[in-house]
């Protein structure tokens, strides 16, 4: 029997399967969910291990740290979820209320999601393939209690696939500002980033910019820089001229990065005064400010 | 009856499978794969490496192999040579973009048939190894891969990690993985294990260090040895050279040639 399509069940009752309606329910009821949320960011790359997680939960810390600012960390990396341990959330678990999943919360201001903290042991394995993937995404976006936020922040898995179009298309309902995209300085990144830029395009996601990571290696005894992942074609910065598309930024290689992240700690608080803390500072208001601009853009509409 | 028996022929002159695994990305998959490759290749081995990665295919760049396309022929397609020598052969869905920057944007069952086309419909002819590149994670393209090899009984997986926890975190995962599919682990691999700085040889650990060796200690699977962080191999992955050829004397070769002989071990330990 159809629910209605004001009933909480609208779109996920037994009786919706197949009905023409369903997907409209559905996007109805993600836009009410996340009508609290002012400012959407995507992290993206299409390479692994290149510091989407990093960058995510920093921009997630860098935000937060003015205190009228509501902030949500969402993790929707199903297979690979490295949030909770970079934020130093390892082994929370998720609560139930009578509004929906309650985000595990790291400061009064800063909600973070997972399918880590769904987990009993770090060893279990999230071995799903696509929809089973997608459904708990559209969980993740319906079923937690977000509240009000100044900034969502969702941090993806590497690749173009299931996250990624679920993810997109389930935000549609809602409205996202746009994209970083996180690349390092060697081609095999940057090969794979373009086809990332490719997808942005594809499914009309604004590109807020590109960040550089792991760009220079300053050795900490005789302070000659090395260039580990060397921008044989020009780096990030050749790419985005090729592309049009805004360069954030450029981030060393500090060792301390890998080391606050091991340990859930801010490497902003850690290393204050680190080249790579005053990088991702300046990358962080360059994001803001551009949430912002869209923001006064859309009330000079209305 | 006529597709199974070219499924038959197509996989039969491979000798031993070799499957590289991670969970979490950006860790060396890729470039261990090539490595192995050219170490099994110098010490007279026929190889071939299937890239499953569908949406960021890293292994055709890496022999400067990337505008190359591929044939058919009766039995299916041609891999690609990388040189005369016909020593080391490629699939990739990278020689099947007409444009390199075309994202490949598919959900699951798009990649799960192109991932069982892969595995069945390709003429490897004779080799001594075929090395499997895989995406990270533990998603479709891990599971309909090793289903589609389970037939021909792979050697096993080895599985590469950088030294830091959050790596180290989602590998811990790919080894329950490997245990729930039944795929035997070869071991682990801990890449850009310390950094040695070429202008005063000061050794900076900057993704940390022993996380894999931990790992393997606490999965009790073999530990395959820890590799360091050389620009000399970047450069040379970046540009398509043989860097075992050109670098025998970089830190990072020792490592990968003590890989490739282990893995040697136990192809003949699985001959006999």
């Amino acid at each position: 029997d159809c629910p209605g399509t004001s009933s909480a069940q609208a779109g996920s009752a037994a009786a919706c399967q197949g009905c023409p309606n369903q997907a409209l329910s559905e996007a109805a009821e993600l836009r009410e969910r996340l009508r609290g949320v002012k400012h959407t960011v995507l992290v993206l790359s299409g390479k692994g291990g290149v510091g989407k997680s990093t960058f995510s939960a920093l921009l997630a810390q860098g935000l937060a740290a003015d205190e009228a600012k509501q902030v949500a960390l969402l993790d929707i990396d199903i297979c690979g979820p490295s949030i909770p341990k970079m934020m130093g959330l390892e082994g929370e678990q998720v609560h139930q209320s009578g509004s929906g999943w309650s985000p595990v919360y790291v400061e009064e201001n800063l909600g973070v999601m997972s399918v880590g903290f769904l987990l009993s042991s770090p060893d279990d394995a999230v071995i799903w393939r696509g929809p089973k993937k997608n459904g708990l995404i559209k969980q993740f976006l319906r079923d937690v209690d977000w509240g009000e936020i100044d900034y969502l922040i969702v941090d993806t898995p590497p690749g173009t696939s299931d996250e990624h179009l679920s993810i997109v298309q389930y935000l549609s309902a809602a409205h996202v500002d746009g994209a970083v995209i996180v690349t390092t300085p060697q081609e095999v990144s940057l090969q794979d980033v373009r086809k990332e830029i490719s997808f942005c395009r594809k499914v009309k996601l604004p590109i807020i910019g590109v960040v550089e990571n792991m760009s220079g290696f300053i050795c900490p005894k005789c302070k000659n820089e090395s260039q580990i992942f060397p921008p044989t074609t020009g780096g990030a910065e050749k790419m985005c001229q090729n592309l049009n598309v805004s360069l954030l930024g450029k981030v060393p290689l500090d060792p301390q990065i890998g080391k606050s992240c091991d340990k859930g700690q801010s490497f902003l608080s850690e290393a204050p005064e680190s080249p790579a803390t005053s990088s991702y500072r300046n990358i962080i208001q360059r994001v803001q400010e551009y949430c912002d601009q869209h923001h006064f853009q859309e009330e000079k509409i209305i | 009856l006529l597709s199974f028996l070219s499924e038959r022929n197509n996989l039969a002159g491979v000798r031993h499978i070799v499957l590289v695994l991670s969970g979490k990305g950006g860790v060396g998959k890729s470039t261990i794969s090539t490595e192995l490759a050219l170490s099994l290749r110098h010490s007279g081995k026929k190889v071939g490496i299937l890239d499953v990665d569908l949406c960021g295919p890293s292994i055709p760049r890496m022999f400067k192999v990337q505008d190359n396309d591929v044939h058919q022929c009766d039995s299916g397609w041609v891999p690609v040579f990388v040189d005369q020598d016909k020593s080391i052969s490629l699939m990739s869905i990278g020689f099947l973009l007409e444009n390199p920057d075309d994202a490949v944007v598919w959900r699951g069952p798009k990649k799960n048939a192109l991932i069982k086309q892969f595995v069945a419909d390709v003429a490897w002819g004779d080799l001594d190894f075929l090395i499997v590149d895989t995406p990270p994670g533990t998603s479709d393209e891990h599971i309909s891969t090793v289903e589609a090899l389970r037939p021909y009984k792979p050697l096993g997986a080895i599985l590469v990690t950088t030294p830091q926890a959050v790596s180290v975190g989602d590998v811990r995962r790919e080894l329950t993985f490997c245990k729930k599919m039944g795929l035997r682990v070869l071991g682990v691999v801990e890449n850009m294990s310390g950094f040695v700085c070429p202008h005063c040889s000061e050794c900076t650990n900057i993704f940390s260090k022993g996380g894999g060796e931990e790992l393997a200690k606490h999965a009790g699977v073999p530990f395959l040895g820890c590799v360091p962080l050389d620009p000399q191999l970047s450069q040379s992955l970046e540009e398509g050279r043989d860097f075992i050829q050109e670098f025998p004397k970089s830190s990072a070769f020792p490592a990968l040639a003590h890989v490739a002989q282990q893995i040697l071990d136990g192809a003949s330990q699985q001959s006999s």
